[in-house]
């Protein structure tokens, strides 16, 4: 790529970066289900292990979706502040979206809320979800992150008081004991700790998107804890229910706690593409 | 824990045998219905009107496939399993006016197994194993209710060694789910 970065080059990059989404997942999200199937020793548990990592060889090799729910698609972009971009940004991604639909191909997922109509393409008011960010320098980088329903409906959010730091723990385990079998353990759960009502959720959906294979100490030990319950993959028992946890903050108002809990299933599915200095990254 | 091969439609010997833990594989049609197909199911019965397929027998897979039409021909490029809880409270009815032997989906059904004892059993399908499960099906026969959208559709699909599925709820009235569930709120209030 030369020059300016066009409406083009982004509606094809996010067709582009939709795709390995879809088909491929991180190397540190197949690390950890690698891991998973070699610790795992209850037997129904290991047969499901085996059915996901063969899954994920047949999605990468035919390039096709690993599941049929593709999500409602959630971007991240990180625009560079040198960066000029004189066309409409968000209806290239939304381009790109419908245009994935297609070539990728994605399920219509997108439906009005109460009518329940589906608009065919997986867009709608207010969908794609688009976030930005600006960083230093003039990259454009495209990530996006396919969440599926089955794990977005066990998601929690409560408000504490600021006396209730304690109870967050519990919250926690109580929100992957009631979830069970349902979001497609073995899980990752994200948690979005302070900021506001809005921002706890939006900082746990970011928490998912953190390397699997660096936590904290509290996060660890929370890690323990949620595989203690010994709800197991699938929901039919093991010693593996969560693959990490993952714990963002933000400061919030003196009078509140907001504690929002992300439940993301074992497809932690996200991929990035970067656009601008000569070359395209993904 | 046994393995079994079997074939749709089901008799009620064939999933008298089955104990929660076994594995089974399928072969045959199966029906894929999800929320939007189970209400329309239920109201065409309300109204006393003829379903446009027979369900005796068949087994019912709760997934909202994604599919491709080429050259005419609908082909499953994923097909893995929902979450079937989101069907429980629509179960009851459809199990007393259709002989429905098998439910396929994924997360258990709580509360279910007094319900299936007897006459259904309920099989788990990996969850979000789409590609593995496009793999198993062979043709897709027809489609029913496409108006409700691909996912929400009625797609019947004929099926190859379809599996592993475990059965999560025998027809004995055992269920899996329930006692991991069990185990796990013990461990949580020790945990607390």
């Amino acid at each position: 790529m030369k020059g300016r970065i066009t409406y083009d080059d982004v509606v094809l990059a996010t067709v582009k970066v939709i795709r390995k989404a879809q088909t491929c997942l991180p190397s540190d999200v197949i690390a950890a289900l690698e891991r998973a199937y070699e610790k795992e020793e209850s037997e129904t548990a290991r047969s499901q292990l085996g059915a996901i990592l063969k899954n994920i060889e047949i999605a990468g090799g035919k390039s096709v979706p690993m599941c049929q729910d593709t999500g409602i698609l959630v971007f991240f972009i990180e625009i560079g502040r040198s960066l000029i971009l004189d066309f409409d940004l968000e209806g290239a991604i939304i381009e790109g979206v419908r245009r994935a639909t297609v070539e990728v191909p994605l399920r219509p997922n997108a439906v009005s809320p109460l009518s329940r109509k589906n608009s065919g393409d997986n867009t709608g008011n207010g969908l794609p979800d688009i976030n930005y960010t600006f960083v230093e320098g003039k990259k454009l980088t495209i990530m996006v992150a396919p969440k599926g329903a089955g794990s977005e409906n066990m998601s929690t959010l409560h408000m504490f008081n600021p006396t209730e730091v304690s109870k967050i723990r519990e919250f926690v385990l109580e929100t992957v004991l009631k979830a069970g079998g349902m979001p497609c353990p073995p899980i990752v759960v994200g948690i979005g700790i302070g900021g506001s009502f809005d921002k706890a959720a939006r900082l746990a959906k970011q928490a998912l998107l953190m390397d699997m294979n660096d936590m904290n100490n509290f996060e660890l030990e929370l890690l323990k804890d949620i595989n203690t319950l010994g709800i197991g993959t699938m929901g039919m028992g093991g010693s593996i229910t969560a693959l990490a946890v993952h714990v963002k903050q933000a400061y919030c108002h003196t009078a509140s706690l907001p504690v929002a809990v992300n439940i993301q299933c074992w497809a932690n599915r996200h991929a990035k593409i970067t656009l601008g200095g000569n070359n395209e990254h993904l | 824990m046994s393995t079994y091969e079997l074939f749709t439609p089901l008799e009620k010997e064939d999933i008298r045998k089955l104990q929660v833990g076994d594995v089974v594989y399928l072969n045959g049609i199966i029906y894929t219905a999800r929320d939007e197909a189970h209400a329309h199911i239920l109201e065409l019965d309300e109204k006393k009107e003829k379903l446009p397929f027979d369900l005796e027998g068949m087994a019912i897979y709760h997934c909202g496939p994604l599919m491709v039409k080429e050259e005419d021909k609908w082909k499953a490029v994923a097909a893995g399993p929902t979450t079937s809880a989101r069907m429980s409270s629509m179960t009851p009815k459809m199990l007393e006016r259709h002989n429905v032997r098998a439910l396929i989906g994924k997360g258990g059904m709580p509360g279910m197994a007094d319900i299936l004892k007897d006459r259904c059993v309920y099989l788990a399908y990996t969850g979000g194993c789409a590609a593995l499960a496009a793999e198993s099906i062979k043709r897709i026969l027809s489609v029913h209710w496409l108006q409700l959208g691909m996912p929400e559709a009625i797609w019947v699909l004929e099926v190859e060694h379809f599996g592993p599925l475990v059965v999560g709820i025998d027809a004995h009235g055992q269920d899996l789910y329930e006692k991991v569930r069990e185990c796990a709120l013990t461990r949580f209030y020790q945990l607390r």
